[in-house]
């Protein structure tokens, strides 16, 4: 049994590592209830997070509000396609995406699936890489409305969107962290050792 | 420092090495491990080698063989190709050297201003802790101080931990009392750092505001910008198993 901090290698007896005090797990069998708990949690604080306004920008008086995909719209309309397609591919595909892979993730584990694992693993780095990414809609919109503060001619901020967002990927990293990719080899052996 | 040769068993399978241990005679029809036996598990010697010597592979928890590693080479793991352990001789000097050099770039970048913008004879200038601060209301300051943790706070607290922990190594003396708290800590802080990731949202930020104003781009920018690039740099030569090996 390895610890899953340090490394080292312990007698299955053992409940504490040697050398970094871990708390030695052989397997984690709670691991796909955790990675569901936290990705519906992350899908429930999604839904907000795209029908909310995301920015809220006051322009010589007048106000307009946009969410995620309006933002993208409207840099659409300015001519800033680079841009737009970098917040799309941040704030609606990668969160998505995460989506569906943990989901695919979780079942195949539940279901002992002994396909493709090498690309199940790989797709398991990829997610927990690629997860905190999506956060960069929200410091687009902290460092807009800290830059643009000009009271009556411009001032941009923050719709409760941006604090829904956060929660959906910082669940969604959760979720990722919790799947024990472990499980995926585990099958292997299960279906071997018959 | 060391190297992955050879491929074993399943670390989870001691249990089952034990528990086969009771009846005479059992051989695994797969790998090397082979178990002949009739007497008593407290008498039973395992056939796996004495545990220091092997290594896990910490994504399929594969066993292998652990042994020197050549210069400048890498070890995978057998089964899922992920790098296990690399070997370069000067890793830790140069870990700890980017590391404090990230250190004092993340304290010039939250002291200096950051960026400035002017619109129309109005000027507002702000470092990177006052782009925090625009979730001030209610709930959202929760918000505000998980953004400034992950792109300040966090970050320093890693870097923190790995020059603590790696400090006395290089120096040939033995690691401080917590030091591996202190870098069990720094490894599971890595994903939590987002300063990259605040760089990119910023150079995006100021796109869509470049046609608005006129944006100038203050010191602290182009410090946290050779800060995200050190950090990336470091944590590509971090070994970990090299680093838990050592801090023992």
């Amino acid at each position: 049994m390895a610890c899953s901090r340090c490394g080292r290698l312990h007698p299955i007896t053992e409940s504490y590592c040697t050398r970094c005090s871990a708390p030695l797990e052989s397997r984690d069998f709670e691991s796909p209830q955790k990675v569901w708990a936290w990705l519906i949690a992350g899908l429930v604080a999604y839904v907000p997070a795209n029908l909310y306004p995301m920015l809220r920008t006051s322009q010589l008086g007048k106000t307009t509000e946009s969410t995620i995909v309006g933002g993208v719209i409207d840099l659409i309309h300015h001519g800033s396609v680079g841009i737009a397609a970098i917040v799309f591919f941040a704030s609606v595909v990668i969160p998505v995406g995460k989506f569906l892979a943990i989901a695919y993730l979780a079942i195949s584990v539940q279901r002992k699936s002994l396909l493709n694992q090498h690309q199940r693993h790989k797709l398991y780095e990829v997610v927990e890489f690629v997860g905190r990414w999506s956060m960069i809609d929200v410091f687009v919109v902290a460092i807009l409305s800290a830059l643009v503060q000009f009271d009556t001619l411009a001032s941009i901020n923050p719709g409760i969107a941006a604090f829904s967002f956060a929660i959906s990927v910082v669940f969604t990293m959760l979720s990722a962290q919790s799947f024990d990719a472990r499980l995926i080899w585990d099958v292997d052996r299960t279906n071997h050792a018959k | 420092m060391t190297s992955i040769l050879t491929e074993s068993p399943s670390a989870d399978r001691q249990d089952s090495a034990w528990q086969f241990a009771k009846s005479p005679c059992i051989s695994e029809s797969d790998g090397p491990l082979r178990l002949c036996c009739d007497i008593e598990v407290k008498a039973l010697k395992p056939s796996l080698p004495p545990l220091a010597d092997l290594v896990a592979c910490p994504q399929c928890d594969t066993l292998h063989h652990a042994a020197r590693l050549p210069e400048g080479s890498r070890a995978y793991c057998k089964r899922c190709g992920i790098v296990i352990a690399t070997e370069r001789a000067t890793a830790f000097a140069q870990v700890l050297s980017l590391a404090i050099t990230a250190f004092i770039l993340m304290v010039a970048a939250i002291s200096f201003p950051f960026l400035e913008l002017d619109v129309a004879g109005h000027h507002n200038s702000i470092s990177v802790l006052q782009a925090v601060t625009v979730f001030n209301d209610g709930i959202a300051l929760l918000l505000a101080i998980a953004v400034a943790g992950f792109i300040v706070f966090l970050p320093l607290l890693r870097l923190a931990s790995i020059i603590y922990a790696l400090g006395p190594l290089v120096r040939g003396k033995p690691a401080r009392r917590s030091a591996k708290e202190a870098f069990a800590l720094a490894e599971f802080l890595q994903p939590w750092s987002m300063a990259e990731i605040f760089i990119v949202g910023v150079a995006v930020a100021l796109i869509k505001v470049a046609g608005l104003a006129q944006v100038s781009i203050g010191p602290a920018f182009w410090a946290f910008c050779a800060l995200v690039l050190i950090t990336v740099l470091k944590d590509q030569l971090i070994c970990r198993y090299s680093v838990w090996q050592a801090l023992d």
